[in-house]
């Protein structure tokens, strides 16, 4: 294999195996994403996609090949919130934000650095933190709700809040599971705006099921079937290739 | 501009613009200091006067209070549901029951100056070694906060490691709390089996058996509560405490975002445990004996019935919950006997059902009524709401 691809990819799979009681969710993955780039991911129900961010996240242990970040660090040895620190942030499928707490807190939450008990029992927010927070606040349009608490918000603003989130994080990759689910047709526009917008500092990988959002995400394409990667190139390219047709646009 | 650092006050504040746990600590420290001036220098004769029994009545609630708020600390904050709490709070008991066994000297009915009376019994020859130390009062105080603190560290770090969380979590804690029961049964472990440890003379060179040693324990009992009350305030009004409700909420996400959660459990149980160990430790004293009985899972169980009923979550509920089902313990065991357990289950029942925030919480629950009964009216009559309804 490329070792050169390895060191010039933020994240690089390699041979990835998986399975659940024999049934195989990623069979020999390979893949690889480029620095600063924006990348989707589709495929039918049980194509692996979510297994895969499972992987990377250190969820799920792989049962054989490598997971590569930033072209020495391997994913495998560590566990979530390890592989959080070195600067990846998740967006889970269904919007998964603290519920009980402000719009506020939630991006407090998530800001980068101190996460060890005994620092935050004397934390105190500085003022280029909060600049930061703002900021955030403003390109995810939740000023004005800074101070709801997050279980009152909307479908789509709880995905945007999330989003928000892990922007605080400061990730160098973000990986973003269904981001437009339950949009109204505005909102998923706007939503990819946002994630291409975010695409310009930090490389982002999105799974996703709906085309008109890949189509206005204008990026390449992964398409997984049963575990791996069955075609790869740009929208047009994918949708036209006769395997991925009979597998998923087919139906 | 920013409503999330105007919210950010001062705790002091912070407490005084919280109504019910302003009253309910001023009512508490206030006590703490009236209460002892009507007992001892009020004469019998007065209306004023309090009687002593009732001075060691409230001085064990105070120990109770400050239990259940080391409960509400890890299950309110952190959903970590512990049905073991008992234990620690026996164990810091057990703790100062040893040291005030040890300065009954020659005392005992068997007159030994170096053995307590139930190793004469058992024909011991000497001191166990973890006797050791505890004739000094600062030692078995140290053991009081360091043995429960210890035994929440070392079963936190596995279990939290292992990731065992909500009812399997709360198994087994039941389970720990229970084979520390039958472990302390033993004779042959050291502390004196099924009697435990009693017949205690003196601390401190006072004896216990006067109003003013029971004023004294009722008094620095108060100050406990509101100590422990401002701990935990300053934990959960921290950005640790938004961590701690994070990982209640959305453990995974908070996982996601960096934090290691097991080590925040870790904190927060250990300081748990560690306030629990202070109120035993202030319990044994006021009611002169400590057995295996106080590590009983219903005793666990039953705080948890306490933090319910006055509001999961608000560190005042549980202290308010703790005095008032005492209370009511303490009334119906003498008035009706065999119905208390019943009258403790349905109370828990009533809890869960009617009142999910607890005593504390009721307030919003009269909040929610009435924005159903809006909805109610504005569906029945929804011309009357046309105009400048603000939706709730």
């Amino acid at each position: 294999m490329n070792a050169s691809q390895a060191v010039n990819s933020i994240l690089y799979l390699d041979g990835v195996s998986v399975s659940f009681d024999g049934f195989k969710a990623l069979n020999n993955l390979s893949l690889y994403v480029n620095e600063g780039e924006l990348r989707a991911i589709i495929g039918p129900n049980g194509a692996g996609k979510t297994t895969m961010m499972d992987v990377i996240t250190g969820k799920t242990r792989p049962d054989s090949g490598q997971v590569i970040f930033n072209g020495d660090v391997d994913l495998t040895q560590l566990d979530e919130a390890a592989i959080a620190n070195l600067g990846i942030g998740r967006k889970f499928q269904k919007p998964t934000v603290f519920e009980n707490q402000t719009v506020f807190d939630n991006l407090e939450l998530a800001l980068a650095g101190n996460r060890r008990p005994h620092e935050s029992l004397f934390f105190k927010l500085q003022s280029e933190q909060m600049d930061r927070i703002n900021e955030t606040l403003i390109s995810t349009s939740l000023s004005e709700h800074q101070g709801r608490i997050a279980g009152d918000l909307s479908h789509g603003q709880k995905q945007w809040l999330e989003i928000g989130m892990l922007l605080m994080q400061e990730p160098d990759l973000l990986l973003v599971d269904e981001p437009a689910a339950g949009m109204t047709d505005e909102e998923t526009e706007n939503t990819a705006r946002l994630l291409k917008d975010i695409a310009k500092t930090r490389s982002v990988v999105v799974v996703e099921h709906d085309m008109e959002f890949i189509k206005a995400l204008d990026c390449r394409v992964n398409v997984l079937h049963e575990g791996s990667v069955l075609a790869e190139g740009s929208l047009e390219k994918v949708q036209a290739n006769e395997q991925v047709i009979e597998v998923y646009l087919g139906r | 501009m920013s409503i999330g650092t105007l919210s950010r006050k001062p705790m002091i504040m912070r407490i005084l613009d919280d109504r019910v746990a302003k009253s309910v600590l001023g009512i508490i420290i206030v006590s703490a200091f009236l209460i002892p001036i009507l007992n001892l220098w009020v004469p019998e004769s007065s209306p004023l006067h309090v009687p002593s029994y009732l001075v060691a009545l409230f001085g064990k609630y105070m120990t109770y209070a400050l239990l259940a708020l080391s409960v509400d600390l890890v299950w309110g904050y952190c959903g970590i549901l512990s049905l073991g709490h008992g234990a620690f709070f026996a164990l810091g008991g057990y703790a100062i029951g040893m040291h005030m066994m040890r300065q009954i000297g020659d005392r005992g009915v068997y007159g030994n100056p170096e053995l307590p009376d139930f190793m004469v019994f058992l024909n011991w020859q000497e001191l166990p070694w973890y006797w050791y130390g505890f004739d000094n009062f600062g030692f078995a105080v140290l053991m009081a906060i360091v043995v429960p603190g210890l035994l929440a560290f070392i079963f936190g770090w596995f279990a939290f490691r292992s990731r065992v969380t909500g009812v399997y979590l709360s198994i087994i804690t039941q389970a720990m709390t229970y084979a520390l029961l039958l472990a302390f049964f033993r004779n042959d472990m050291g502390f004196g089996g099924n009697n435990g440890l009693t017949d205690f003379k003196d601390i401190l060179g006072f004896s216990l058996q006067t109003d003013g040693m029971r004023a004294s324990l009722f008094f620095l009992s108060s100050v406990a509560v509101v100590g422990g009350y401002l701990i935990c305030r300053m934990i959960v009004d921290s950005r640790l405490g938004r961590v701690l409700v994070a990982i209640r909420d959305s453990e995974s996400r908070a996982r996601f975002l960096g934090y290691r959660v097991e080590y925040f459990k870790l904190f927060v149980f250990t300081v748990s445990a560690i306030l629990a160990g202070v109120a035993g430790a202030l319990y044994v004293p006021q009611v002169g004996i400590i057995n295996p009985s106080e590590f009983a899972p219903a005793n666990s169980i039953e705080i948890v019935i306490w933090v319910a009923l006055g509001g999961r979550g608000t560190l005042i509920g549980p202290i308010i919950g703790a005095i008032a089902v005492n209370y009511g313990k303490t009334y119906f065991t003498g008035a009706f006997p065999e119905a208390w357990l019943f009258m403790l289950g349905g109370l828990f029942i009533t809890a869960t059902l009617f009142l999910p925030k607890g005593i504390v919480g009721t307030k919003s629950i009269i909040d929610a009524f009435e924005r159903n009964r809006l909805k109610l009216a504005k569906f029945l009559r929804p011309y009357d709401y046309v105009e400048g309804g603000d939706g709730r």
